[in-house]
């Protein structure tokens, strides 16, 4: 009965820091300054929280059911393989497209390879314009 | 003591995928949206995952690996495209 009581808890607690933690990411995805700043929270709080979440559900599964449960755990492992590799691929895109940073950081600049960085700061799609009247008025006499 | 914490939590996630709406809505560029899509799946992920535990079936786990793996491929295709101008070279 012990063992229950405690396994209740560990779940519980699980829960409650997976919660905080993919709330603490999220924050952070909105509060930071900069593109490269914002690529913190998700890659790290969030998975983790995920782990978290994913692991108690797989002890909750294990202890209710009897059967030893491994979805959860394969769900774990792919989405820690997964997220470094897109939080590297989307720090490319922002060299790429020469996103604005803060220059306020210390340490030596990093250098980066023509083949890595875009020429020229890829601007943003400008916002469609409605075509003038008389112009349409032209068109259709 | 489950059913307190598994409010808590979802709780904290809601208001999670409350702020990435935020980010994605307001992002001033077009990486700040797809990372907020990106954390949008994962979020997902976690409220599948809780709607299993509520409803004590295992049926959902299926669907949450199905959108863990959406997600990283739409991820990568969208990060090609705008590295590479193509998808599939």
């Amino acid at each position: 009965m012990t063992l229950y009581v405690l396994l209740e808890w560990v779940i519980s607690f699980l829960l409650v820091a997976g919660g905080l933690f993919a709330f603490t990411g999220s924050l952070g995805m909105l509060q930071f300054k900069d593109f490269f700043m914002r690529l913190h929270g998700p890659t790290k709080g969030t998975t983790l929280g995920i782990g978290c979440i994913l692991i108690a559900s797989m002890l909750y599964f294990t202890v209710t059911q009897g059967d030893f449960h491994v979805q959860e755990l394969l769900i774990t492992l792919f989405l820690f393989i997964t997220a470094p590799v897109t939080g590297h691929i989307l720090a490319k895109t922002g060299l790429h497209m020469h996103l604005r940073f803060i220059t306020g950081t210390r340490g030596a600049t990093p250098e980066f390879l023509d083949e890595d960085v875009g020429q020229h700061r890829v601007e943003r799609p400008p916002r469609p314009k409605r075509p003038k009247r008389r112009a349409r008025a032209r068109r259709w006499l | 003591m489950l059913d307190k914490a598994l409010w808590i939590s979802l709780t904290l996630i809601v208001l999670a995928l409350a702020m990435n709406v935020i980010r994605l809505a307001r992002g001033p560029d077009i990486p700040d949206r797809l990372l907020a899509l990106d954390t949008m799946y994962v979020n997902s992920i976690a409220l599948i995952v809780m709607l299993g535990l509520w409803l004590n079936t295992k049926t959902y786990f299926e669907a949450a690996m199905l959108i863990a793996m959406l997600g990283f491929v739409s991820t990568m295709a969208i990060c090609r495209y705008l590295l590479r101008g193509d998808i599939i070279e």
